[in-house]
């Protein structure tokens, strides 16, 4: 596994954690309820897991196994990925703690730095998806 | 295919076919209040689910005695994760009196998850 795909996975299981626990919260708080604010960690709670956990973890995994190319650079250029890994999870987080602050902008602004993310990545991956050349 | 794999794979399908059935259900107004239900069914008992098994399947070693890690940790994530997931499917519409198995179900989910990933982190490395 080349080391960009363990950051996105090891990032992935990290929001897995985090959005399990938010979840386990909110789930108990229904019958306990301990503190009003959970609620407010639904968007969180969506956020992790989605795109934090599956569309990140898709993300790693993809970039380990398509077929890659015969040259010095087998998975393309790895600074555009790179730079879909660190838009991706600043993203995340932006929309994520949007609830917790004052400003109306961070959740906008996440979300353009998630679409960035994901058309870096669709740009790097493009060509790769391909038939195994003979 | 390991056994655990094909557990966590054939489980997350039975899932599947009921998360879509309840889906139905909701569409014809035949029942209601069980939306969340219903997309946890979708989310974590079948895609989650799966994801799980193919990881356990697919990712690199953890070493040669031992290529997929901890097999009972994954026995035990398989059985925290469903456990979870059906005491919430049966205490959410019934929340005033089994209130208390959502808790249990919040915990053993949360525990599973702990447990999948503290037995696939270390296979989580470069070749």
């Amino acid at each position: 596994m080349p080391r960009l795909s363990v950051w996105f996975v090891r990032c992935s299981l990290i929001h897995l954690f985090l959005g399990f626990t938010f979840g386990g919260l909110i789930l108990a708080n229904k019958e306990i309820p301990f503190a009003p604010l959970t609620w407010s960690l639904l968007p969180a709670h969506m956020e992790f897991l989605l795109l934090g956990w599956m569309v990140q973890l898709a993300m790693g995994v993809g970039y380990w196994i398509l077929p890659r190319f015969r040259s010095d650079l087998p998975r393309g250029n790895v600074n555009l990925v790179w730079g879909a890994l660190v838009l991706l999870n600043n993203g995340i987080v932006m929309v994520a703690i949007q609830p917790f602050i004052s400003t109306t902008w961070l959740s906008s602004v996440g979300r353009i730095l998630e679409i960035s993310s994901a058309l870096l990545f669709v740009f790097s991956l493009w060509q790769r998806v391909k038939a195994i050349e003979v | 295919m390991p056994l655990l794999t094909r557990t966590f794979i054939k489980t997350a399908l039975i899932y599947l076919a009921f998360a879509l059935t309840l889906g139905i259900a909701l569409a014809l107004r035949a029942t209601n209040g069980l939306f969340p239900v219903y997309i946890h069914l979708l989310v974590f008992g079948w895609l989650t689910q799966l994801i799980f098994g193919v990881v356990y399947w697919m990712f690199p070693k953890y070493s040669t005695e031992k290529p997929r890690g901890h097999e009972s940790l994954g026995w035990i994530t398989y059985a925290l994760l469903n456990l979870g997931l059906i005491l919430r499917a049966i205490a959410e519409p019934f929340q005033e009196s089994l209130g208390i198995l959502l808790v249990l179900s919040a915990i053993f989910q949360w525990l599973s998850g702990v447990a999948f990933i503290a037995n696939t982190w270390q296979r989580v490395k470069e070749k």
